[in-house]
């Protein structure tokens, strides 16, 4: 457990629960896969707010080095795959993420965070199903890596 | 005031994401690793999101309107269906491989590495064939049976 960073973790966590509570001051919800999927394609007259929540994501994940943050924990790539195995993993995944939090309406954000903050028993459900697959993946992944 | 509402939360999102070490896929995929060298540092995040969201949420959604305008938007299905799960578990396998899911992966974007560029547009691509999978183009998230348009 020598990575573990339970106070900025948890800080972390609170700073995305402000988020979250900052939207529904104004209605919406802060799932991301939702926010983002609502841009492909963009209709008119809901864009603007979709692409600012985005680029905000963007200027505030720039903004945390450039206060001090500190990311030498960065790690892209944790399973060591080589260059060319790794990115066609990333595609894969990708296509994956993206395919399942449309079909299956969110991701950990409006799931995890916002549909459980309304204990929304579709989103515990959900936020359970992802975790339970997830943690079989890695397993998975580590046994055939030997890792 | 609602646009500016948004850009300032998704800033926010996405300076917690970094601060809670969750931008990093080595973070997420050492979460997951229960039976190898756990990394239980998600779970922290999770939970003070969640510490702040269990209560603002029930106050914010005493009111019948939102404090800044316009109408609360919020799902409102209750059943489990399979289209839920299974999206889950689609999503969950995919977080899995790569350790990123969506606010991660936009967010360090921010980081300039080729490879999220590519992950990015690989869950852009993903999502469309999702809506078309659920007939998702003349609807949005959580809406009941899609009607054709």
């Amino acid at each position: 457990m020598e990575h573990f960073t339970p106070y900025s973790s948890l800080a972390g966590g609170i700073v995305i629960g402000l988020s979250a509570t900052l939207l529904l001051l104004s209605g919406r919800i802060a799932g991301i896969s939702g926010i983002f999927g609502g841009l492909l394609p963009a209709k008119s007259g809901d864009i603007l707010w979709r692409a600012l929540f985005v680029a905000g994501l963007v200027v505030g994940a720039a903004l945390f080095p450039v206060l001090g943050g500190n990311l030498s924990f960065l790690n892209i790539n944790p399973y060591g795959f080589q260059e060319t195995s790794h990115l066609i993993l990333l595609i894969v995944a990708g296509l994956l993420v993206g395919m399942g939090t449309t079909i299956g309406s969110g991701c950990t954000s409006g799931h995890g965070i916002c549909g459980i903050g309304r204990l929304s028993v579709r989103s515990i459900t959900a936020t359970i199903a992802f975790m339970v697959v997830a943690v079989i993946t890695v397993f998975v992944v580590r046994t055939a890596t030997g890792g | 005031m609602r646009n500016i509402i948004a850009l300032l939360s998704g800033i926010l999102f996405g300076f917690g994401l970094a601060l809670s070490g969750m931008v990093s896929p080595g973070k997420v995929i050492g979460f997951l690793d229960l039976t190898g060298n756990w990394d239980p540092s998600l779970a922290f995040v999770m939970g003070g999101g969640l510490i702040v969201t269990l209560v603002s949420f029930r106050l914010i959604l005493k009111r019948s309107q939102p404090l800044f305008g316009g109408s609360f938007s919020l799902p409102n299905r209750k059943d489990i269906d399979t289209r839920l799960v299974a999206g889950a578990a689609l999503f969950g396998l995919g977080w899995g491989l790569g350790g990123l899911c969506p606010g991660p992966a936009l967010s360090s974007l921010a980081y300039g590495n080729i490879k999220i560029f590519v992950f990015v547009i690989a869950m852009a691509v993903g999502i469309l064939i999702g809506k078309a999978i659920t007939g998702g183009f003349s609807k949005q998230n959580e809406t009941p049976a899609p009607s054709p348009s």
